[in-house]
């Protein structure tokens, strides 16, 4: 037995009784207990539940009952997803004591699906940044060295699953959220096409380029989770109605004749050329197993990132309007009228970098900036769009770095906003069209993991799985344990 | 264009945020430095690009006008900062 | 001072609560007078992570209010966030429609003291209502400490259109007479319920004066909420003065919002409102475009009951009513079509108009009762007009079968048969009531034969008086002429 394994081979060895669902959450919550001093990927932990989750799942088999795809196997959430009666604070401390009366939509799913919650992991407040260092608790630490960052905004649900505490976990990302902490922590993350996955439930950071999606230690564990939480909600308006395709049958490991492009633009951009050439690396491996490669050419990607930080700070500083403290969330005591109630409930709940993206992007939505600003970049967009567009007509899959570094020493970027900016050059053209990709690890440089992104047409998930799947079935070197979790490894491969 | 002082105390009170007097200037800086990454906009020939609110393809997600679940006050008023019975309540204020 | 005419404009912006059950965006029931937060949900409430979607029937309600003004339906429209604010207000915006609204153009028409008048509709678009805050009096009586402002978030997200009109109003009777005739339509529409006292028609007005014959259009002032239509007209007379008073004295009018105080009668500064406001609005990216095509333009065109306009022209040239009488009785769908199956069940038109616009109305402001829950129906009008025309019944003796059925819902036939009300036809028995008068009333019958044509008329009464109303006055009328005439 062990927590690490990966979803078929955990659930094969429960439904053979080789252990049970209680087992494996008290071995994750152990693990939890070990490492997370170190890394504190957990904002919040639920062992009660878990181990009440666990059980009824243990008795569900025992009466013989159809268990869900992802029965009994330990599994954290990014704590901007609203669970029920569990803390949600986004890091934030505007939320910090906030309990939702209701369930995110995509853990809706996973719940039915027999999913065993341990936790609600650490994020950058409100999903921004790409450290984790912005929460407003604690920063989490990269379980390849913990002096690091994970990446973020969703570096805890990756540090969560990079140190085996869990076998996967949901994430968001808006620019880069998913993939990016999944390749500075050596995991694959799945950021799916926008309105593929509910949004209903994700505390929105800027509604047009948020979306739910898994990180986990496999390509085909990503299928199986993004197999639960995809799909038309009526809850969500920009959830799209379209059907979900059975996803694993689709890791067949052939991508002989398929057509991958390698945009030029996106190895500059402050690229690290040992992250280059590790990624390049990686496209001779899937050329090698038969895709066809060349290299193509996006050439508004570079103005991506300025788009974005018009447009997703914009979005925020509306999204985000609503933590005033009038019924919910932090209050500032004293205040002695409305207004002051106001500034300073929001000047005590919100950290520096939510302020200055709320104070962002309320300046360029303001009078005499929204055209300049706001419509500007959203022509932008539109041709950063059709740019992908154009490349996804010739091409069935894009290639190119995660991220353009490995992951950097906490603290190290703290006063350099554009650095850290940067950090996202790559991931964001595709929450601009709206593109699904995956992250997968592609080697290592300094002895910390560089992610491969591929990038796929609107809905192909599967086409972008059964790549990423072959990749990593033809590149077993590149599946390591941190050292952190190492002497737990036992069970480690699939 | 550059932000100024007084640009960033316009923009707070439209936000409701408030900024320790020491932080005015920093905070004045860090949104130059972001917006001279944006001045690069200014380059891109858009004059054929339509403005892109969103990349759905979606029109008309409706709901039918039929009755759901309501939650009682104690679902979230429970952490409510200040409550009277069913009501969450602020200092007074003048309706305007 | 002194002589100076001015011209007036005035628009008006309206806000209507749709007839939907539930929210706009949202399942939470829309109704009034249900306990304080009762009526909601993570949506409404704006809680972190929920998300709209848009009710089917609040667009279909606003397309069918367009579609009776007139207006221009866009084949798409997009809601937009207004950021501001607000304890009211829980996601700190509010969902609207701004640069593409549902619908343009179109205009409404009313009979106006001087003949008909029209005012143009600039736009027509959707948007969710805000919570109510409760102060002072109203607050400690909910159990409020001193110095608390309490929230009810019940109407948070009730569904509303705005109807904004061109500065085509000319005065505050003008602006009252347009609201009424839009209160009409919109009753007659089903678009809403109409109520007045539960806020569901709420109105800001724009006034601005100029000198008149002024090329240069006056400055405008908005009031803010007026929250019933004598207030419009109140709170509108109040300010053409005061602009008035102003402009004659060489002052100048400032842009502001003023509101209505009901205390004074007078409208007062909104200085708060004078700090410049920046909704920063911008396309709501939780919501798609509402795409509007031909056919549910057309199959929601079918639904729509003939409007007001319409139904008065026609009853004038088809039923021969006069501008009054066709006026009444379309002031309501339930009366129009009360007086169109009377028309059809076989009733003279104006005779069944007079009736409807006499004494039902007369008996439901007697009885204050509700005309959606009449007892009486156009059979029963039928009936009585018949028995009226066959001269079975009185007119006196109608009007009170009409008040028994009005009050019971029994046929006008079983009433005046169970009260022995039917007109008596026995010749010999009114020859001698006839004769008893002529022998008490000598006067009279003195004048009637000396010429005085109207003596008849009292002697008729006389014997109408005698007989408890059940003599068919037609009868009287010839037995007396046919006695005096004789003895003549």
């Amino acid at each position: 037995m062990s927590s690490l394994g990966s979803i078929d081979r955990l659930a094969a060895g429960m439904a053979a009784g080789e252990f049970t669902a209680v087992e494996l959450a008290r071995e994750a919550l152990d693990r939890i207990a070990t490492l997370d001093g170190r890394l504190n990927s957990f904002v919040t932990l639920t062992p009660e539940r878990a181990l009440a989750q666990a059980e009824a799942v243990d008795n569900a088999r025992t009466r013989g009952e159809t268990l869900g795809p992802l029965a009994g196997i330990p599994m954290a959430l990014k704590d901007n997803l609203c669970t029920r009666g569990i803390l949600t604070t986004c890091s934030s401390r505007a939320l910090k004591n906030h309990v939702p009366p209701y369930d995110a939509t995509a853990w809706c799913r996973l719940e039915a699906a027999g999913a065993v919650l341990l936790g609600k992991t650490n994020l950058d407040e409100f999903a921004m940044g790409s450290s984790t260092e912005n929460s407003a608790f604690f920063p989490t630490g990269n379980p390849w060295d913990p002096g690091r960052v994970p990446g973020g905004s969703s570096g805890g649900s990756a540090a969560a699953v990079a140190s085996g505490e869990v076998v996967y976990a949901l994430g968001s990302d808006t620019g880069g959220s998913i993939r990016q902490p999944a390749a500075l922590t050596g995991v694959v993350g799945l950021k799916p096409t926008y309105g593929r996955v509910s949004r209903y439930g994700l505390v929105a950071f800027a509604s047009s380029l948020d979306q739910v999606g898994p990180l986990a230690r496999t390509v085909a564990d990503c299928a199986r989770v993004l197999q639960v939480i995809a799909g038309h909600d009526p809850l969500d308006s920009t959830s799209l109605p379209a059907a979900v395709p059975d996803y694993v049958p689709s890791l067949t490991g052939d991508v002989r004749g398929l057509k991958i492009g390698v945009p030029t633009e996106y190895f500059g951009m402050g690229v690290d050329p040992e992250v280059a050439s590790l990624v390049r690396a990686g496209i001779e491996v899937l050329a090698g197993l038969g895709a066809e490669v060349a290299e193509c050419s996006l050439p508004t990607t570079a103005h991506a990132l300025a788009a974005y930080y018009v447009l997703a700070p914009a979005e925020a500083s509306s999204n985000l309007a609503r933590y005033d403290g009038v019924s919910y969330g932090h209050r500032a005591t004293g205040g002695r009228d409305l207004e002051e109630l106001y500034t300073r409930s929001r000047q005590e709940g919100l950290g520096a970098e939510v302020k200055r993206r709320i104070m962002l992007g309320t300046y360029v939505l303001s009078r005499g900036y929204y055209d300049a600003y706001y419509l500007k970049a959203q022509r932008v967009r539109a041709l950063v769009s059709a740019d992908f567009e154009q490349a996804l007509g010739r091409f069935d899959l894009l290639a190119s770095p995660t991220s353009p570094e490995v992951a950097f020493a906490r603290g190290e970027r703290a006063g350099d906003l554009l650095r850290m900016y940067m950090a996202d050059a790559c991931t964001i053209p595709v929450n601009l069209a709206g593109l699904p990709a995956i992250s997968v690890p592609c080697g290592f440089s300094r002895g910390l993991p560089v992610g491969l992104q591929l990038i796929g047409r609107q809905l192909a998930e599967a086409t972008l799985l059964r790549a990423a799947h072959a990749y990593e079935a033809a590149t077993p070197q590149w599946r390591r344990v941190p050292p952190l979790a190492a002497g737990q490894e036992r069970g480690w491969e699939t | 264009m550059t932000v100024s002082r007084d640009d960033v105390l316009r923009v707070a009170a439209l936000a409701r945020l408030r900024f320790e007097e020491e932080d005015l200037e920093r905070l004045a800086a860090d949104m130059n430095a972001i917006l001279g990454l944006v001045d690069q906009l200014d380059r891109v020939d858009t004059a054929a690009a339509a403005p892109m609110a969103s990349v759905l393809p979606l029109v008309n997600a409706f709901r039918e006008d039929e009755p759901a679940a309501t939650l009682d006050p104690d679902d979230w008023l429970r952490a409510a900062p200040w409550r009277e019975g069913p009501f969450p309540g602020v200092p007074r204020f003048v309706e305007e | 001072m002194g002589d100076v005419k001015y011209d007036v404009a005035i628009g008006l912006e309206i806000h209507v609560e749709l007839a939907t059950r539930t929210k706009l965006f949202c399942g939470c029931p829309s109704r009034f007078g249900a306990p304080p937060n009762t009526l909601v949900c993570p949506i409404c409430l704006g809680l972190p992570g929920s998300l709209p979607v848009l009710n089917r029937r609040a667009v279909e309600l606003g397309i069918l209010a367009a579609l009776a003004l007139g207006a221009e339906v866009a084949a798409e429209s997009v809601f937009a966030r207004k950021n501001y604010f607000y304890p009211d207000l829980p996601k700190g915006y509010q969902i609207s429609q701004y640069e593409r609204p549902l619908a343009t153009g179109g205009e409404l028409s009313w009979e106006g003291p001087g003949g008909p008048r029209t005012a143009r509709i600039r736009r027509v678009h959707l948007e969710e209502d805000a919570g109510k805050s409760l102060h002072g009096e109203d607050a400690a009586r909910s159990g409020s400490a001193a110095g608390y402002s309490l929230l009810d978030f019940n109407r948070c997200g009730v569904p509303l259109i705005e109807i904004v009109t061109e500065p085509d109003l000319t005065s505050p009777e003008d602006a009252r007479a347009f609201l009424e005739t839009l209160r009409q339509l919109l009753a007659y529409t089903d678009v809403s319920d109409v109520k007045l006292e539960e806020g569901s028609l709420r109105c800001d007005a724009n006034v601005s004066l100029r000198p008149a014959g002024a090329a240069q259009p006056g400055v405008p002032v908005e009031i803010k909420n007026v929250n019933s239509f004598r207030f419009v007209q109140r709170a509108l007379a109040y300010e053409i003065e005061r602009q008035a008073a102003r402009l004659a004295a060489g002052h100048p009018v400032a842009r502001e919002t003023r509101q209505y105080r009901e205390a004074t009668g007078s409208t007062e500064s909104l200085r708060s409102k004078e700090q410049a406001h920046d909704y920063r609005y911008f396309p709501d990216p939780d919501l798609v475009p509402v795409a509007v095509d031909p056919e549910w333009i057309e199959s929601l065109r079918r639904s729509l009951p003939e409007l007001p306009e319409a139904r008065r022209a026609r009853y004038r040239s088809q039923y021969g009513l006069t501008a009054q009488e066709a006026a009444l009785v379309t002031a309501s769908l339930p009366l129009a079509g009360f007086f169109e199956a009377t028309v059809a069940g076989g009733a003279d038109p104006r005779e069944a108009a007079n009736w409807l616009v006499g004494e039902l109305a007369r008996l439901l402001n007697a009885h204050a009762a509700d005309p959606s829950a009449l007892k009486i129906g156009p059979g029963h009008l039928v009936e009585l007009l018949g028995l009226l025309a066959a001269g079975v019944l009185s007119r006196p003796l109608a009007k009170e079968v009409f008040e028994e059925s009005f009050l019971s819902g029994r046929r006008p036939a079983d009433i005046v048969q169970a009260r022995g009300l039917s007109q008596t036809t026995d010749e010999a028995e009114l020859a001698r009531q006839v004769e008893a008068v002529l022998a008490a009333h000598t006067g009279p019958a003195g004048d009637y034969r000396a010429g005085k044509e109207r003596a008849l008329g009292f002697l008729v009464g006389q014997v109408m008086r005698a007989t408890g109303g059940r003599a068919n006055p037609g009868t009287v009328n010839r037995l007396l002429r046919d006695r005096l005439g004789r003895e003549g």
